[in-house]
């Protein structure tokens, strides 16, 4: 990508000398775009995160920002907003004087500073808390107000590292919600750390999924959750059913994988390249079928076991035992022709080939 | 549960919340007493038990530090020693104007109080006392103390040449006592007598003695110096009066009786000894005579003083503002509260001293400490418990040695001054002096106080998290912005404890001003001991603490008033 907007080149960080916690980093974000990077603690997302804003510096290679290399800037002079995980709101000041911080240091003329200042108080909706202290406000409206103070400045890059991690179920959704509208309606680019993967799937553009120090799966969240490239990915976002097996014939796009008991079934190979590769097969738990009528009449199917039934309401959770494992999942919409099963129950399971991955074991 | 029972709970429960929302006044409990009522009931046996749970140590505190503390404080301005010395004196003082000598009067009541007080050996203490305000006094009680004895002797002799029965302790007894204590003294002799015979250990107390019922109407002062005479003797010396021949004083204020009742009063006198009584006031006009201001100032030249008389006078009131007077280098005279002379004003300056240095130890503490407690915090876990055990060290070695090590340090020919004479940076016959001044107790006091900054300092900087700065930074701001427009007022809560720490502990300090201090670095608290242990003047010396104390809740009101108490983090 030519025009990225914000780019790492080769990037690696190592705090010891031993160990890299970023191992060889090229990611390039474009201007607008919003970026998550998703990955479980210790995968080096929060470090490529403090690389960006100038609070760590890289050990080797190049981070640029709109074509200039900023690995010698330091953190005031990048003119990137910020979000923190606890929000860092300055307690002895309030919410009026924190937004006004950044335009103070920046020279900016009184009346200039108390226009934005309210400009950006009416965009998160928080108008009247002006005379506030951070204190006194809810974790919601703690969160509005850091993120009005990262953004009354105008940057143009927004970095924000789990900021509604410490906030209810319900307000999370809110906020993911109002953030991504916030970031759409300003055309800013926000890079975005969290360790929530529906976080990531409903706010981003491009997820960058993080494990050891490298970026596994650079995607849309529609192609991360259905196409995992690796069973990393496929295990780490969304539940995911795996079998493991040996591959025992490749034909183009299919694959025969024959299980660890013997059974046959097909797949899509990824990344298995050969015959008599073991792979994993990875099967979404909303894309297995029950009902053997709506499969292709040669697909194979396994037997399973019910083991468990689990009501949720608008879905039915079932735990069967397949293939030597008990812990294989289907999820069944809450449907008038849906069945409910009782534990015990001997079934019969298939899927379409193409819902069903063949991955690295 | 049928559909219709379950809607009817709904609606039930709605109806419920809807009552709820509607009422006012005051909340009930479920049985139907006031809420707040309810909840102090169940709140008090809680309360009770936390009670109970410190009373032990409020009790021993109470008993061990409070109680003495109030104790010291009134010594302040209790001044009861002069009006129970010379309870007769401070009387017959009330209405004197201090223009002349006091009366023939006001010397026989002094006769009789010193006699009693010379015999009970107080009037030195008095004496010590009223010494505080007027150089002097002291030795004049002393040295009437020693001639008291002989004041009455002309009188007595010629009561006993005119009737030898005078001279017996029987007699004496006869005329004064009450029959009833006659009686009793007689068994307590007989039972004491019979333990002696017995060779048996005797430690019934004497029946205490009581004048006879006509007696004081007629011979007022006799009775009044006989009955001194009897309880003295009998408290001091487990002495019988029945066995002993009365005071000298005794006789003079029987003279002066004679003389100056009325003759009728005399004649009618019909009790025991009436004769030997009558006898006397007959011829008792023709006795020679003494002089009681002539023989005081015979004893000692302090009697004629007016100025002696005018501060027993002054201090004879129970309760005094003279100490505090006197820590605020002011003095009562009978014309008022006049300044201490000049050369006898001392505690106003060594409390302005002790305020300025105390200051001063406090700002050159929050200077060094500040940063070091920012190191400390900053650094990873491990190195950081490294030094802060360096910066405990202090605390782990007695304080005298530390304050001595400061001496070896400090002197001209110490350890700094033989660097900077060898580094060339001061000539050898310059040498600093940078101990017995208030140099030396800065340095050494800021040393020693050093810790109490670092540790509020550094348990208040350790939470402040690090986003703060990083926050500040990313919004644009340099890192001394960040460092003065978010980090600084966090940690102003910690510099607040470790100064009202520094500051009232340096305010109160005794040991280390007085090695080091020299002559003009030694503090307030250093004049409080001297009076506690050297002059012996409690009550200038709670007057003292009375003030210091004062002083210091006074800071710490402003203290409140400006940054507010609650500001202040210990952690």
């Amino acid at each position: 990508m030519q025009d990225a907007f914000v780019a790492f080149d080769r990037v690696q960080k190592s705090y010891d000398g031993e160990t890299l916690v970023v191992k060889d980093l090229n990611l390039h974000i474009g201007k607008g775009e919003f970026l998550t990077m998703l990955g479980p603690s210790g995968s080096g997302k929060t470090t490529c995160l403090m690389m960006l804003a100038g609070f760590e510096t890289a050990t080797h290679g190049e981070i640029t920002l709109d074509g200039k290399p900023i690995n010698n800037i330091p953190p005031h002079k990048r003119g990137i907003g910020m979000v923190f995980q606890n929000y860092a709101l300055f307690p002895h000041m309030t919410v009026a004087e924190n937004l006004a911080f950044p335009l103070e240091v920046r020279k900016i003329g009184k009346s200039e500073r108390e226009e934005k200042v309210l400009r950006a108080l009416d965009m998160v909706q928080m108008g009247d808390f002006g005379g506030r202290r951070p204190a006194q406000l809810s974790g919601g409206q703690q969160q509005r107000i850091a993120l009005a103070r990262a953004l009354v400045f105008e940057p143009e890059l927004v970095l924000m590292d789990e900021p509604l991690g410490a906030l209810d179920k319900q307000l999370r959704e809110t906020m993911q919600f109002e953030i991504t509208n916030l970031a759409h309606r300003l055309g800013i680019t926000v890079v975005y750390v969290t360790h929530d993967q529906t976080e990531a799937l409903t706010m981003s553009d491009r997820v960058a999924v993080f494990d050891d120090g490298r970026i596994q799966q650079l995607a849309a969240p529609d192609t991360l959750y259905e196409e995992p490239q690796n069973s990393f990915v496929a295990q780490f976002i969304g539940e995911n059913n795996t079998l493991s097996g040996r591959v025992t014939r490749i034909d183009g796009d299919i694959c025969e994988v024959t299980l660890d008991d013997g059974e046959v079934i097909d797949a899509v190979p990824v990344n298995v390249s050969a015959v008599g590769d073991r792979t994993l097969v990875s099967i979404r738990p909303e894309r297995v079928e029950m009902n053997k009528d709506r499969l292709a009449p040669d697909a194979h199917t396994l037997k399973a076991e019910v083991a468990e039934f689990i009501y949720m309401g608008d879905i039915y959770r079932t735990r069967l035992r397949v293939a030597g494992r008990d812990d294989f999942i289907v999820k069944t919409r809450n449907a008038p022709d849906q069945r409910r099963l009782k534990p015990g129950e001997q079934i019969e399971i298939g899927w379409r080939p193409q819902d069903c991955r063949a991955l690295d074991a | 549960m049928t559909d219709a029972a379950t809607g009817n709970i709904g609606r039930a429960a709605a109806d419920a919340r809807r009552a709820e929302a509607e009422q006012t006044g005051p909340v009930m409990a479920a049985d139907g007493r006031p809420l707040k009522q309810s909840l102090n009931r169940a709140l008090r046996a809680q309360k009770l038990r936390a009670l109970a749970l410190i009373a032990p140590l409020l009790l021993f505190l109470l008993v061990t530090f409070v109680a003495p503390i109030f104790d010291m404080l009134f010594r302040s301005v209790e001044n009861q020693i002069t009006s129970e010395t010379l309870p007769r004196t401070v009387v017959a003082l009330e209405d004197w104007d201090a223009q002349d000598l006091p009366s023939q009067d006001t010397f026989a009541a002094l006769a009789y109080d010193f006699m009693e007080a010379a015999e009970r050996r107080i009037h030195t203490r008095l004496g010590s006392r009223l010494n505080y305000e007027t150089t002097g006094i002291s030795s004049t009680f002393r040295r009437s103390g020693r001639g008291i004895d002989d004041l009455g002797e002309t009188q007595a002799e010629q009561f006993i040449d005119l009737n030898p029965q005078w001279e017996d302790p029987a007699a004496w007894v006869a005329l004064m006592a009450a029959p009833d204590w006659i009686a009793a003294q007689a068994d307590w002799a007989a039972r004491a007598d019979a333990a002696d015979a017995a060779d048996r250990p005797f430690d019934e107390a004497e029946p205490a003695f009581r004048l006879a019922g006509g007696i004081a109407a007629t011979l007022p002062e006799t009775a009044d110096a006989y009955r001194s005479f009897a309880t003295t003797i009998q408290q001091e010396d487990e002495d019988s009066p029945t066995a002993e021949e009365p005071w000298n004083t005794v006789y003079l204020a029987l003279y002066r009786d004679l003389l100056r009742q009325p003759a009728a009063t005399i004649a009618a006198y019909d009790g025991p000894q009436a004769a030997l009584v009558q006898e006397a006031a007959g011829v008792a006009a023709g006795f020679e005579a003494t002089d009681l201001p002539a023989f005081f100032i015979d004893m000692d030249d302090g009697w004629g003083d007016l100025k002696t008389w005018e501060t027993i006078q002054t201090f004879s009131d129970p309760y005094t503002a003279g100490y505090f007077l006197a820590a605020l280098d002011l003095q009562l005279t009978p014309q008022g509260i006049e300044m201490q002379p000049e050369e006898q004003q001392i505690y106003l300056m060594l409390f302005w001293r002790t305020i300025v240095l105390s200051l001063t130890i406090m700002g050159l503490c929050v200077l060094l400490g500040y940063p070091i407690a920012y190191l400390l915090s900053n650094l990873p876990m491990r190195t950081s418990n490294l030094l802060l055990i360096l910066v405990l060290l202090p605390f782990w070695t007695s304080l005298l040695v530390r304050t001595s090590a400061w001496k070896v340090l400090l002197q001209q020919q110490g350890v700094i001054n033989d660097t900077l004479v060898w580094l060339g940076l001061v000539a050898d016959d310059a040498r600093l002096a940078l101990i017995n001044n208030q140099v030396g107790t800065v340095i050494a006091m800021t040393h020693i106080l050093l810790p109490f900054m670092i540790l509020p300092l550094y348990s208040v900087m350790k939470t402040i998290p690090p986003s703060y700065v990083r926050a500040a930074k990313s919004l644009g701001a340099t890192n001394s912005t960040a460092f003065w427009r978010v980090y600084f007022p966090q940690s102003v809560p910690g510099i607040g404890a470790g100064c009202i720490l520094v500051f009232i502990l340096s305010i109160g300090y005794y040991i280390t001003p007085e090695l080091v201090g020299g002559r003009t670095g030694i503090f307030i608290s250093n004049r409080i001991a001297f009076h506690i242990s050297d002059s012996l003047n409690w009550g200038l010396a709670a007057a003292l603490g009375s003030i210091l104390l004062i002083l210091v809740l006074a800071l710490y009101w402003l203290y409140d008033r400006l940054v507010g108490i609650d500001n202040v983090k210990l952690g």
